[in-house]
């Protein structure tokens, strides 16, 4: 049973792998998924309201219907993904029976239990879980996660937490990398994480998981900004079916994760692409969605 | 090719066999000199999109069909399908295969197995929302079977797996590749 475990906890973090260098797109209706695959969406994530709408509806936020969720499985061929409120062992189970690709157990929604995530070991399907630096992200690893994003403040259109989270995790990975090996033991008990992941970072100088970047994403610029951080792929939620153009600043954000080291390339593809999100600033907003889930 | 998917693994097990690689993300980069080409795993729409948009296409095509070694894992293996069951969209449409997308189903129907490639021997395959070949041509030569399901095959300078020889740790097909190179 426990080689059982282990070989689906492969598998799982095996098919993160297949997203990398890719675009995950949040849509709320069989139409915005068509829209997100042919635009060259690695993955989409099912959601009634996007964290924008979530945002500015306020009230309690829950997983989706899964008759929605199933309409979306119904009309694509890449990854559905749903969201899960964080520590919902019941919806998490309810979107298992549903064979979705996978599970991100997500801030976005309200919380469902303010100390304990979901034992993610528990499920055969994969988990993806938002941290905003290496303590967090590791913590989730442990839980079973096998796919991780930055926070950032989704449903906001502003890239600043989303850098935050990244430039945290990649700076703490140096500092491990770093490390004398007795001085390891001591790093573990700071980041309240078992040692055997330290080492792994401390020898590999990464996650042993695929890394996202989530939260703000608004622009091909800012796409390109986060995987020049050190992002594996991104997570677009708001900022595609908020714009003025959602099929072409979709194209041009895809076209940016593959570029994002060729400003000739970014230059060509940010040009024309219609009125971005309005979003928010940091520091307009009241609620910050990234102190959920420590 | 690194256009999206697990291209970094492939380049890995490239070096592993000393063998040089590069990165393949934009039509100039056609332009260096190669003598072989992977088509990684990923999603093959996303692939296909940057593909044609990106402006390689054509010159891949060209390459690919004038006898220039190529690997397609999973997504590969879509991308140089002759057909694809179910649709009409065909990409570089190279291997008289027809293949059968998500053929296992969702995330919750991959698996690990350890199988036979002709040739190699027994050999771990990952299979990540695989899809498998539904049927080939005469002059497809098939490499492995797994459940009654064709999962590998080599037509000429095209070989493809729809399991995932780089997210293991054996090489062994890698190094099949690179014969085909030499």
């Amino acid at each position: 049973m426990q080689e059982m475990e282990k070989e689906r906890y492969e598998l799982n973090k095996n098919l993160a792998q297949m997203l990398k260098g890719g675009v995950i797109m949040d849509v709320s209706t069989p139409e915005q998924a068509r829209i997100a695959e042919k635009a060259g969406a690695a993955a989409v994530m099912a959601l009634e309201r996007i964290p924008a709408d979530i945002r500015a509806a306020g009230g309690v936020s829950r997983m989706s219907d899964p008759k929605m969720i199933k309409g979306i499985q119904a009309v694509v061929s890449i990854p559905v993904m749903a969201k899960v409120r964080i520590g919902h062992i019941a919806e998490a189970q309810i979107l298992e029976a549903l064979e979705i690709d996978y599970i991100d157990e997500s801030e976005v929604l309200s919380p469902a239990d303010d100390k304990y995530h979901i034992d993610k070991t528990k499920f055969k399907v994969p988990f993806v879980c938002g941290a905003k630096n290496l303590s967090e992200a590791l913590r989730r690893i442990v839980e079973g996660a096998s796919m991780i994003r930055t926070k950032g403040e989704p449903g906001t259109g502003d890239i600043i937490q989303a850098v935050r989270h990244m430039r945290a995790m990649m700076s703490e990975i140096r500092r491990l990398q770093s490390m004398n090996e007795d001085e390891l033991y001591h790093a573990a008990k700071e980041l309240q994480v078992p040692y055997d992941l330290v080492k792994y970072v401390h020898e590999n100088g990464k996650l042993p998981v695929v890394n996202f970047a989530a939260g703000g994403v608004a622009t091909p610029a800012d796409a390109a900004l986060m995987m020049q951080l050190g992002a594996e792929g991104v997570f677009v939620g708001s900022g595609i079916f908020k714009s003025g153009n959602p099929m072409k600043r979709a194209q041009a954000i895809v076209k940016a994760v593959t570029n994002y080291n060729d400003p000739k390339i970014l230059a060509e593809i940010s040009e024309d692409l219609g009125e971005a999100m309005i979003g928010i600033n940091e520091e307009e907003i009241q609620l910050l969605m990234a102190e959920r889930g420590m | 090719m690194a256009l999206q998917g697990g291209f970094i693994e492939h380049i890995r097990h490239l070096q592993s066999l000393e063998a040089d690689a590069f990165e393949i993300r934009k039509k100039t980069d056609l332009h260096r000199e190669m003598d072989g080409l992977i088509l990684p795993g990923g999603e093959s729409t996303t692939m296909g999109i940057l593909l044609k948009e990106s402006d390689m296409f054509d010159e891949l095509k060209l390459k690919i069909d004038s006898g220039m070694p190529v690997f397609g894992t999973c997504a590969g293996l879509i991308l140089l399908a002759h057909k694809i069951a179910g649709t009409e969209i065909t990409y570089f449409a190279s291997m008289d295969i027809v293949a059968k997308r998500n053929a296992y189903g969702r995330q919750l129907g991959s698996f690990y197995t350890e199988a036979e490639l002709k040739g190699i021997g027994i050999i771990p395959m990952v299979f990540i929302r695989a899809p498998y070949i539904e049927s080939a041509g005469e002059s497809v030569e098939i490499l492995s079977v797994v459940n009654d399901r064709i999962v590998a095959a080599r037509e000429k300078n095209i070989l493809v797996t729809s399991y995932h020889p780089e997210l293991t740790s054996d090489n062994r097909v890698h190094q099949y590749f690179l014969k085909m190179i030499t």
